[in-house]
Order: structure tokens, then sequence, then C-alpha cells
């Protein structure tokens, strides 16, 4: 294998595949260290790790997940996908492409060195909050800064072309509002990287100063405010969510036509709806921070524009639903993680709501309820959609069908293990564990053993789906243009494996 | 003995129970549509699968339709926002209180400051190491216990104020249905009127560093003339006749009776030391007195546990400005201060020989910090 073709390729495919690898990578190191960290909790008192490590843990899985296996895994398959389903040769700047993956390997180098430095690595928690990352944190901090820097700057120059290609390369005839839905979820997610990550990059920009060069943006004592540093950092913080789960609720929206037979319902209400959250997700960043002492009246507000959000996002899930009411439905691996989505990302949905609630919240904040929540949006919610993704496009990848048995194997593991380890920390955190601890009171023991052996079981099922990947590169049942019997779409036009050079002019 | 609970706690106060039944609304409403859409959804699983020879329909919009379930979820949350809002303003008004107690988060224990009557007194986690690194058995009240709780009297609003010293912590305790984040350099505020005698617990909700597991709270609220006579036991060191509960023990120096200027020997302060130093500097400096470099330096051979007597005094007693170093002149009496002094410059073969009296504290503590 020639290693220059991987360091100089433009191709959309060959960039989409190195993403994808990069994510995968990315994928089971944070997986590794979010088995230890459920080790450490496997019972009271501290077992295998100290606090500070255990801080480190938490901190580094977070970044990894979020920046290096969800972002990454969903730019790889805008880059596998978008001009095969939009007719376009490539990506519109495809040196610009070259760079912003390869900066991704650089910057993830960057952050896990850090584990081997003096004072080792960041232990304030992915949410870098000032003044423990500004104040107390480790010198390796100014490290993480420099990562994120060069995460930032690939996630925009990755927008930038991600919407450059969607406005200017599709195919005569096809009209906005006739893209594939993942097509337009990625070009409004673009859009709200290159709103968002900018606004991170000015804040860990204000964290380097107030560690080195004397400024207080965060300290009171020279006229800043710890909480200002929570305002700028979900003003990006909340758009990131909705930038980790738009372009899943595309990939859905392609997988569930398929396997129903039934054209999607309501498309246009479906656009009109993640228009809507993407807009919704600026406005309602304080709903992170409501127990900072925020004034009673913007408490308010950002309770009202929060539980808005629960109108777009149930017009999406009902329309999931009419799309299979009265279809013919089967059930191949991407199917089944596409409906297991539908179920257990409505389950995030709805604790969402309840953390909406204000005077609820003052319990759930910073509790295992929240960690419940988020989990269940992003791992059931955002990689399922991903893992769907993958085994739907996967023999239009290679040419090769994956092993259907192992992939129903893969599917039941999962599902039922990602139960038994994030159900239980809804009851945890009611029950009154904060998130963030290495070490609890005896009350909190049996469902922390449950949430431990469910990911034990969780992290093994994903080396089948490893090795499903591999043994389907390698060789397998032949797949057609087509793929799936119902699928529809431009990209299922083209031969499988999908030739490297498509629809050239 | 295990325990299986599942749900939010009601809680002691007007205010917890607001929540919780706001907790259970919101809960049930979301139950009654996961019973809708799955009910729907598992519905057109079962019977419209290409298995059981189903034909896909062909309908695939209906603007009606989508009206309809884009405004019914609306009232829904209409209707939702409205007790919400309603709870909301009540616990954020802080006016006409009782009492009111200042609550500032250090790394890693709580204070308390009584504004009406002056007590002031720290209350740390009290679960011995040896738990902790599991050398011995778990009692139940496993990191639910501090040296010195928090006493309040029931059926009085009392007012907080929530600040911190160092990092972000937040003051939360459950049955209270109180959490306030507390902010370095800023004052929240927040209030609760507890209905029910009883012990409640809680601990730091928010990551404030190394030991964030380890800041337990402890309230404990009883009538109002036993608060009474704990309020006066607090300022005289003497305990009122017949006390209803049980006196809270106290080793803080503001209650202890002042002790005769003596010279202790160092078989006296060596073992003091040790205690001290395992209860309050071990979280950070580690009892092998190695520190976790570079945040948490070792003292174990170090520049100033080696160094300069009055050097050593002044960093405990003045703390260092800008890192976790606190200030322990309030925090320690001066037996307690100058028994750790020597134990830090003697224990892990610092051996420098040197014995402080608490009357180097004293003398300290009146010439003021030293010039950095
Ligand atoms: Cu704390």
């Amino acid at each position: 294998m020639n290693i220059k073709r991987w360091l100089f390729t433009t191709n959309h495919k060959d960039i989409g595949t190195l993403y994808l690898i990069l994510s995968g990578t990315m994928f089971f190191i944070g997986g590794m260290l979010a088995m230890l960290i459920r080790l450490e909790l496997f019972h009271p008192g501290l077992q295998y790790f100290q606090p500070n490590t255990y801080n480190q843990m938490i901190t580094i899985h977070g970044l990894l997940m979020i920046f290096g296996a969800i972002m990454p895994a969903f730019v790889g398959l805008a880059n596998w996908m978008i001009p095969l389903m939009i007719g376009a040769p490539d990506m519109a700047l495809p040196r610009l492409n070259n760079w912003s993956f390869w900066i991704l390997p650089f910057a993830f180098s960057i952050l896990l060195s850090t584990f081997f430095m003096a004072g080792e690595a960041p232990n304030f928690g992915w949410t870098m909050y000032a003044p423990l990352s500004t104040q107390f944190g480790p010198p390796s901090t100014d490290f993480l800064i420099v990562a994120i820097h060069l995460l930032g700057i690939s996630s925009i120059m990755g927008a930038i072309n991600i919407i450059a290609t969607i406005l200017n390369l599709r195919t005569p005839g096809m009209t906005l509002m006739k893209m594939p839905l993942f097509v337009w979820s990625w070009l409004i997610t673009a859009f709200l990287l290159i709103l968002a990550m900018p606004i991170l990059a000015g804040v860990v920009t204000m964290m380097l100063f107030d560690r080195h060069f004397g400024t207080s943006f965060f300290t009171a004592a020279g006229g800043g405010d710890p909480v200002m540093f929570q305002h700028l950092f979900w003003f990006f913080g909340h758009p990131e969510v909705y930038i980790m789960i738009l372009p899943g609720f595309g990939i859905i929206s392609e997988i569930i036509p398929t396997f129903s037979r039934k054209k999607l319902f309501g498309y246009t209400f479906m656009v009109i709806a993640i228009a809507s959250i993407a807009f919704l997700s600026f406005i309602v960043w304080a709903h992170h921070m409501f127990t900072t002492g925020i004034n009673v009246y913007a408490q308010i507000v950002f309770m009202y524009t929060t539980m808005l959000i629960a109108v777009p996002t149930g017009i999406k899930v009902f329309n999931w639903v009419a799309t299979m009411f009265r279809g013919s439905m089967t059930f191949e691996t991407p199917m089944l993680f596409a409906l297991a989505f539908v179920c257990l990302f409505t389950i995030g949905g709805f604790s969402g709501l309840m953390l909406a609630i204000v005077p609820a919240d003052y319990q759930y904040q910073d509790t295992y309820f929240v960690v419940a929540h988020f989990h269940y949006v992003l791992v059931t919610g955002a990689l399922f959609t991903i893992i769907a993704g993958v085994y739907y496009w996967l023999p239009k990848w290679t040419g090769h069908y994956y092993n259907e048995t192992l992939g129903q194997w893969h599917f039941w593991l999962t599902a039922i293990a990602v139960n038994l380890t994030f159900f239980p920390m809804h009851f945890l955190g009611l029950a009154g564990m904060p998130r963030r601890i290495p070490d609890y009171a005896l009350q909190f023991t049996a469902f922390n053993e449950i949430a431990t052996i469910g990911a034990f079981i969780l992290g093994a099922a994903q080396l089948i789906f490893l090795y499903n990947i591999i043994m389907t590169i390698r060789g397998g049942k032949h797949a057609s243009a087509k793929v799936w019997e119902s699928s529809h779409g431009l990209e299922w036009t083209v031969p499988s494996p999908a030739p490297h050079h498509t629809f050239q002019t | 003995m295990t325990n299986w609970n599942i749900n939010l706690t009601q809680g002691v106060t007007p205010v917890s129970h607001d929540i919780y039944d706001l907790h259970m609304t919101i809960f049930w409403i979301c139950v009654a549509i996961a019973i809708i859409v799955f009910g729907v959804m598992f519905y057109a699983i079962i019977h419209h699968r290409k298995s059981k020879g189903a034909k896909s329909a062909h309908f695939h919009e209906n603007l009606w339709v989508e009206l309809t379930w884009s405004i019914i979820p609306f009232i829904i949350l209409t209707l939702m926002a409205i007790p919400a809002t309603k709870v909301l303003l009540h616990m954020r008004n802080t006016e006409h209180s009782d009492l009111t107690v200042k609550i500032t988060g250090f790394q890693w224990k709580w204070q308390y400051e009584y504004l009406d009557n002056g007590i002031k007194f720290f209350s740390n986690n009290n679960t011995p190491f040896d738990q902790i690194y599991n050398k011995s058995p778990k009692t139940a009240d496993y990191l639910r216990v501090v040296d010195k709780p928090l006493v309040l009297p029931i059926h009085k609003k009392i007012r907080f104020l929530v600040t911190s010293n160092d990092a972000i912590h937040s003051w939360w305790v459950p049955d209270l249905g109180t959490k306030q984040d507390a902010i370095p350099g800023y004052i929240n505020e927040t209030w609760t009127r507890i209905n029910k005698p009883g012990t409640y617990h809680g601990q730091c909700a928010e990551l404030c560093g190394m030991n964030h597991a380890y800041m337990p709270i402890v309230v404990i609220a009883m009538a109002e003339k036993d608060y009474e006579a704990w309020v006066i036991q607090q300022k005289t060191g003497i305990i009122p006749s017949t006390p209803a509960v049980a006196p809270v023990k106290t080793t803080a120096p503001t209650a202890a009776p002042p002790a005769p200027a003596q010279k202790m020997t160092k078989e006296q302060l060596m073992p003091l030391g040790e205690k001290t130093f395992n209860g309050i500097c071990a979280v950070c400096h580690q009892q092998t007195g190695e520190g976790m470099p570079p945040t948490y330096p070792a003292l174990k051979g170090s520049k100033i546990a080696t160094g300069q007597l009055p050097q050593h005094i002044n960093r405990v007693l003045f703390g260092k400005m800008g890192t976790a170093m606190q200030s322990f002149k309030d925090q320690l009496s001066d037996e307690e201060l100058a028994a750790v002094i020597t134990y830090e410059r003697n224990a892990w073969g610092n051996n420098t020989g040197d014995v402080v009296q608490p009357d180097d504290i004293k003398a300290a503590k009146a010439k003021g910090p030293l010039p950095e």
C-alpha cells in the first residue's frame, strides 16, 4: 500500500475512509477509557485509580468521543455520501478537504500525549470550566487549547467545503427541495459549525490569556466572571449538541424509507424541523446553567425556548413513525439500529424535556440523570445513527454485503447492553448521585454494579462490529448497484463498490 | 440492605414538594406520549412487515396531520410551563427571611457562617482514609459524615448566601430541594424552610477538582428551642440543661476554651500533628507527603518543609495566592497548627528536629504575613 496515496489524496472517497478510520480508532480509545471509568465505579471506595487520574479519564473520554469519534464519523459519511447523493464528481475544495483531515491526527496526538506530561492530562471535565481549568489546571491544559484550535480549524474548513459542494455541485435538476435529507441535514449542520466553532476558539483563547498573560476574563478579582466562561462555552456547546445529532437525523431519514419500502412522510416538514432545531439551538444555551444564579427571568425565557425544541423534534419522530406505518418492513441490521434509535433517542428527548423544567432541574443538574440523558442522546442517538449508516452504506463502499448474522448479534447485544449501562443512571441521579465522582455513598452501589456490567458487554459487542467490517472489506456476498430492494437515490445508481471516480463530467 | 431507590426524594421543604410534583407531572406526560408513539410504532412493526405480506401504501404527506402533531405538543408544553414558572418564581424569592447562613465552598470542605449570631465553622469529610482505600470495612454512613454538620431550625425561612473560595462548587441537599452553585467572587442567594426535624445528606455537585467526591454535606434540622440551645452552646461552650437533641460534638477552635499557654513536647505534638495532617492536609499533599506535583507539591524533602521555619509557618498560616494552598490560621487551633508544622518538619525523613510551640504560632499571627 502506498502511504503517499493516503497522505496526498484529494479524493472524497479516500478522505471519507480516512475520517471513518480515525473515528473508529478514537471510538475504541474513548471506549477503553469509558470501561476504566466504569471499572472504578463498580464498587464504592477507590479501587484502581486516584481521583486525579479519574478526572483525567472522564475529561479525555468526553473530548475524544465528541471531537474524535462522533464528529469525524459524520464528516467521513458526508465525504463519502454527499457527492454520490448529489451526483458531484468530488467535493468542491479537494485540497482543503485533504488538509481538514490531516490536521486531525496531529490534534489527537497532542491531546493524548497530555497523559504523559508532567502534571498529567487535563482533569477538569470536557466542559473546561474556569477557574478550575485556568487557575487550577495542569500545565498540559495549554496543549489541550492548541489541540482544540486545530480541531476547530479542521471543522470549519470541512464545513465550508460541505456547503460549497452542496450549493454548487448538485446535478442539474436537483433543486434544494429535492435533495436527500442526509444532504439537507449536513447543509444545516455545516452552518452550525461555522457559527459555533469560532466561539469555542475564542473561549479557549481567553483561557490561555487568563492562564499566562495576566488577563482576568474569568476571575472576579480582576473584574471578570467565571460564569461568563459558561455562557461562552455553552453558546458553542449547545449548537455542538445538534451538530452531533442532525446528520444522524438525516441518516435515519434515508434508512427508514428504504426498509419500510415507502416514501419518507412529510419531507418538507422534516426540512423545516431540522432548520428550526438549528435556529433554536442558538437560544437555549443557558439551560446548562440554571443553578449558576442567573436571573430568574432569564431562566424562564431559556426554559421556554428549550421546551420549544420538543416541537420540531416531535415532528421528526412522528414522521418517521408515519413512514413506517402501512409500509412493508424488513429488519436488516441498519433498520434495527434505526428503529432502536427512534425509541431510545426519544427517551433521551423525554429526559431532556424534564431537564428543561427549571425547578426540577435544580434537582437534576450535575447528577447522573444528566449523564443518562446525554448518553441516550449521544450513544443511542448519534452513535446508533452512525452504526446504522455504516451498515447501510458498507456494501456500496466495499462491494460486499456484511455478515447479517453477525450484524444481528451486534445489534441485540448492543441494544440490551446500552440500556443496562445507561438506564440505571437515571435512577442514580434521581436518588442523589452527582456526576464526575470516582467514589460514592453505599446507597448507590447496586445500580453502579449493573451499569458497569452493561458497559463491559457494550464494549465487547463493538468488537463484533469491528470484525464484521474487516471481514466485509476482505470479501463476502457481492452487492449489486442498488444493494437494497427498495433503495432510492443517485448513490444507488453507481456500481458497488463505488469506483474511485464517479459522476465525472 | 441493597438500595433500589429509583425516584427523586419528595424532601422536607415546600419547594422540594413542589419540585417533586412537577417532576412527576412531566414524567407522566412523557409516559403518555411514549405509549402513544411507541404503540403506533410497534403496531406497524408487528403488522406492516413484508414477511406478513404487507404491501406498502403510497401516502407521504398530509398538511393537516402534520399541523396537528405540531400544535398538540405545543399546547401540552404551554400547560406544563405555567406551573413550572409559578414554582420557579416562588423558589427564587429570598425576601423576608428569618435567618441567614453564608456557605463558602473550599477545596474540599464547606464553611458555614451564621450571619445573625457570628457562629462560623468548617465542615470536613469525616470518612477515614482507611475506608476510602478499602483497608477497613465501609460503615453504612460511608461518605455521608462530616465532623461538624450545619444545624438549622425548622419552620424558619433560612436564606443561604453561597460563594466559593477557589473553584466552582455546588451546595446540594436533595431533601431540601436546594442546589446552588458557589461561584468564587460572587454571592448567590437561595433559601429553604424545613418542615421536619431530622438529618439530611447531600454533597458538592459541581466538579471542583481532585476531591470533589469527598465534600459531603450534613444538615441537622431541629425544633427552634433546641436550635437556640445549640447556638448558646456554640457561643459559650456551655451546654444548657436538658437539651432535646444530643449536642453536636465540637472541635472547632472558635468554641474551644482558651488553653493556657504551655510548652508541648515533641511526643505530644507529633501524634496531634499526624492526626491533623491526615485529616486536613493529606487530601492534597497525600499521607506519604509526596503530594501530586506540580499542582499539589510534595512536602517530603521540600524547600518549605525542610528550609527556614518562619517561611514554613507563614505558608501554613497565610496560604499562597493563586494556588490551592489556603490560609489555615482560622481553620485550625494554635496547638493544631504547631503540631502539624512540627509533624511536617519531622515526618517522611524530613528530620529537621524542629519543634514548634503554640506560642510561636501566636507570635507569627501577630506579626502578620511575611513579604513574598
Ligand atoms: Cu466542591
